[in-house]
């Protein structure tokens, strides 16, 4: 019979708390976390710490800076130097492009399918990088492209002639654009969904004009999101390797392409190099990379 | 009225098909606070975002100051508005939301700064000029919105329920802040909200709406005391409905609940045999009998809540329940349920609802 | 704002140009196998090619084995995080992001590095252990994505109260898991599991430097010999892309959502 009585006594003998069985439950969230950090550690962190040793190593195990300084050699710095431009180019583009588009789609008053319907082609287009984009633009803009066809025969505008090649710096960055503009689109709209249709509203009632609200108002909100995108855009372009490869061959010196023949062949005859190489790749997207979570957090505490 | 300072005349607005508010009329003095008061859906934020300028009226005209301003942009009508949402600026710190109209409107810094302060003050919030909106509570923004929107000296102040999204006592303190500011300044204002008593409160006027229509206009006291339509009287306060027959026109007598009660004079249309809704609020009801209360009806205690100074009482008489309030004697303990009491009131506090 | 609706529509216009001419033109190019007549012959030449169907038939099976593991990886893992380790999730996150700041090519070189023939965990001593590298580089790849399907899954259907809920009632860990929180996350999962499908078919790098015979080095190998096929294959890659993030579309309607909104 359960005591149900208030009285000072029962509830005296009520105020020892039951034992604590919770021990055995102690290991099993430690348990389940781990397959992940022993796949992080083993197959992200330690691979990328050996080649990072490496690169500060020479044959002989010991430590040294030689790599860092041969990475500083002509046709490594070409190499960078062309990445960077190329990844430069490609997300800037890329980027004010894709803005245009999205701020089009949220907001300018386009029929409502136009939005989904470029969100998922977004989608695909920003995986379509590789083989497939490569020859889609060799199909397009290649000597005997598509366009290039077209624009000689009805406009008389020979692109070739006047200098234009696919397989260059130009032709790469168009192509480049091709999966920069899409990863944009997907990245700020929500963003542009974020601005408040009061805030407008509120800056009309004080006299403001679309404009001035733009100015004062919508440019300073979105531009952390969009300098934080670009430059995640920029380290995107960076590490991309297998639409130039597809599209210029090896002739195109590009770091990943430079890496991925040393890969292959040790075409520097000096493995160390590589591993230099690689460190190189990961220093300029990492720094990339901090600048965009450093935008994107100061962007998100304002919206809150 | 004199010269009426906003003028809303024969106002409708339709969404294609959908009428949303019907053939509005309204007149406000200068310096008078309206509140439009009404359900979700009855035409009362439209109303306010057609004298806004963000919604154009499908028919009819708004006058300002003597000036028709139905197609004026919003940014050319020199209105203050304050949104459920505060709406404040996130990139701009609380300095600089207040001076963006100021500042949009061209006045030199120092100026402006001076301005900014005198507001701050006003509000009561100076040490928070460099802080940003995300830092601030609810309460503290929607005053930042009430001083942004009045900073620029606007002719016409516009509230959109600024205190629905706020805890209970931030809404009681603000609203009474608000009035005061608006009185202190003089600022016509239209105040939307559908808290009756928030709008009984503070209001010179409430416009109550329902369906697109404005049902009653009036000072709070008519609008409580004078109901024009059923759906005023129900709405605003509560309401003890009791139905009756007409038993003898001439005489003003009614039957409630096989008991006659005598309404001398209230009953001009009615014949015998007629059903009528009688009302009366709780207020106008005492429990026992009470000298000058020339009615009386017996019932049973149905409830009894004690809250302290007051007792509510909930008295069935026959099928209806009425609702009293009573207040704490000390010495005298509340009434039990199932007692049976009387309940008087007087004739002339009985409503009767067409 | 009229002037605003007519630049929206050239904007979407001239993108909608730029990112159509080229697939129109791969489409015209790879229908023009037979001289003087459009015909699907390129088509027809590279769905029939051995070297294709073996090589798509290897990455479909990578992708499968890949998908698995991913989710064995990561549901376990969002799971515990959301319910009992909060504190983990800043560290869990910055992993999940280390993919997409180290480039394929560095986690690849890193791999063969460390796992060579002459290291202690030899994956790249024989034909399977390769394969199990590469199926793991791609769970690494496929990584952030899959982690923030189900993550975002998981949020939407407020995990910890719907385990105290079920814990209440009396259910055991077994029957929380898998009549409780796996129907419910299973869509999140698909998304991921889809996303993963689209990474996997069409990657080159990791592939090609661990010398293995996937469908990513089978391109390539194609744009430098053969002028038609490449084009067909690129358009059959488009499709297969396309379909892949449609499904998804498709599935995320499906989605449980909470009724009442979390944090």
């Amino acid at each position: 019979m359960t005591d149900l009585s208030l009285s000072n006594k029962a509830i005296a003998g009520k105020t020892a708390p039951p034992a604590e069985a919770r021990s055995l439950r102690l290991p099993t969230q430690w348990l389940g976390v781990t397959p992940f950090f022993v796949f992080a550690v083993m197959f992200l962190i330690l691979p990328t710490l050996y080649l990072m040793l490496g690169a500060f190593q020479n044959e002989a195990g010991e430590f040294t800076f030689a790599n860092i300084v041969a990475l500083f050699s002509a046709n490594i710095v070409a190499a960078y130097w062309i990445s960077i431009k190329v990844s430069l180019a490609s997300s800037l583009i890329g980027a004010f492009a894709g803005l245009a588009i999205a701020i089009a789609i949220v907001r300018g008053g386009l029929p409502d399918w136009i939005r989904s319907a470029t969100l998922t082609f977004s989608g695909v287009a920003s995986n379509f990088a590789g083989v497939p984009l490569a020859f889609a633009f060799i199909a397009t803009l290649g000597r005997l492209g598509l366009v290039t066809v077209l624009l000689n025969t009805l406009v008389g505008l020979n692109l070739y002639a006047h200098g234009f090649n696919l397989l260059s710096f130009w032709g790469l960055t168009i192509t480049y654009v091709y999966f920069q503009i899409p990863l944009m689109v997907v990245i700020i709209v929500p963003a542009i969904d974020g601005l408040k249709r009061e805030w407008g509203e509120a800056a009309a009632t004080l006299g403001a004009t679309q404009a001035q609200y733009w100015r004062m108002v919508v440019i300073p909100v979105l531009w952390p999101s969009f300098l934080g995108t670009v430059i995640l855009l920029f380290a995107n372009a960076f590490g991309a390797i297998a639409t130039a490869y597809a599209l210029t061959g090896s002739s195109l010196n590009i770091v990943p392409i430079l890496l991925y023949a040393q890969i292959r062949g040790d075409v520097l005859h000096n493995a160390h190099l590589g591993y230099a190489i690689a460190f190189g790749m990961i220093f300029i997207t990492g720094l990339a990379n901090i600048f965009y979570i450093w935008f994107r957090t100061r962007s998100e505490r304002w919206l809150k | 009225m004199a010269e009426p300072f906003l003028s809303i005349q024969h106002v409708r607005k339709s969404f294609g098909a959908t009428t949303v508010v019907e053939d509005f009329n309204l007149d406000v003095a200068p310096g008078e606070f309206v509140s439009f008061l009404g359900p979700s859906g009855c035409g009362k934020t439209t109303v306010l975002r057609m004298v806004a300028g963000f919604e154009e009226p499908s028919a009819g005209k708004i006058v300002v100051g003597g000036k028709d301003i139905t197609r004026l942009k919003p940014n050319q009508r020199n209105v203050g508005m304050v949104f459920q949402a505060y709406a404040l600026f996130p990139n701009l710190t609380v300095a600089q939301n207040i001076a963006f109209g100021l500042k949009v409107g061209g006045m030199p810094r120092a100026d402006a700064d001076r301005r900014v302060a005198e507001m701050l003050d006003m509000i009561k919030l100076p040490q928070m000029a460099d802080r940003y909106p995300y830092q601030l509570s609810g309460g503290q923004q929607q005053r930042i919105a009430l001083a942004r929107a009045i900073a620029p000296k606007p002719k016409l102040l516009l509230l959109d329920e600024p205190l629905s999204a706020l805890d209970a006592k931030v809404r009681v303190s603000l609203r009474e802040e608000i009035r005061s500011i608006q009185k202190k300044l003089g600022i016509t204002t239209i105040f939307v909200t559908h808290d009756q008593e928030e709008a009984l409160s503070i209001s010179d006027r409430i416009a109550v709406m329902y369906g697109g229509r404005a049902e009653q206009v009036g000072t709070p006291f008519e609008i409580y005391n004078r109901p024009a339509t059923k759906f005023v009287a129900n709405f605003v306060g509560t309401l003890n409905v009791l139905e009756g027959k007409v038993t003898d026109a001439a005489m003003g007598t009614v039957q409630v609940n096989n008991q006659e009660v005598s309404l001398k004079g209230k009953l001009n249309g009615s014949k015998s045999g007629d059903t009528l809704s009688l009302a009366l609020r709780p207020e106008a009801i005492s429990l026992g009998r009470q000298p000058g209360h020339d009615a009386s009806l017996s019932g049973e205690i149905a409830e009894v809540h004690f809250l302290g100074s007051v007792i509510r009482v909930r008295v069935g008489v026959g099928g209806n329940t009425v609702s009293l309030d009573t207040f704490n004697n000390s010495t005298t303990p509340p009434p039990a349920v199932g007692d049976k009491a009387d309940i008087s009131f007087s004739s002339g506090d009985m409503l009767v609802l067409h | 704002m009229k002037s605003g609706r007519f630049w929206a529509w050239v904007v979407f216009i001239l993108g909608a140009a730029y990112f159509f001419i080229p697939l129109i033109a791969t489409i015209e190019f790879s229908l023009r196998m037979r001289r003087g007549v459009y015909s699907f012959d390129a088509y027809k030449v590279v769905l029939g090619d051995s070297q294709f169907q073996a090589t798509f038939l290897f990455s479909v099976i990578v992708a499968i084995f890949t998908i698995l593991l991913g989710v064995l990886i990561v549901v376990p893992t969002a799971y515990w995080i959301r319910l009992r380790l909060p504190q983990l999730r800043p560290i869990v996150e910055f992993i999940t992001l280390l993919p997409l700041v180290i480039p394929a090519i560095v986690i690849v070189f890193g791999y063969i590095r460390m796992y060579g023939s002459n290291s202690p965990l030899p994956f790249l001593g024989s034909n399977l252990g390769a394969n199990a590298l590469l199926v793991i580089g791609y769970a690494a790849l496929a990584l952030p994505y899959m982690y923030r399907a189900v993550d975002t899954g998981l949020r939407t259907i407020d995990v910890r109260t719907l385990t105290e809920a079920a814990q209440i009632l009396g259910a055991g860990w077994g029957t929380i898991i898998t009549r409780v929180i796996l129907p419910n996350v299973l869509i999140a999962v698909l998304s991921g599991a889809f996303l993963t499908f689209a990474i996997v078919i069409g990657e080159f790098t990791m592939a090609s430097l661990l010398n293995r015979p996937a469908f990513g080095p089978y391109l390539q190998n194609l744009v430098a010999n053969r002028a038609y096929e490449p084009a067909a294959l690129s358009i059959i890659a488009f499709i297969i892309t396309w379909g892949c993030m449609s499904l998804i579309q498709i599935l995320s309607r499906f989605a449980p959502r909470s009724a009442s909104r979390p944090n």
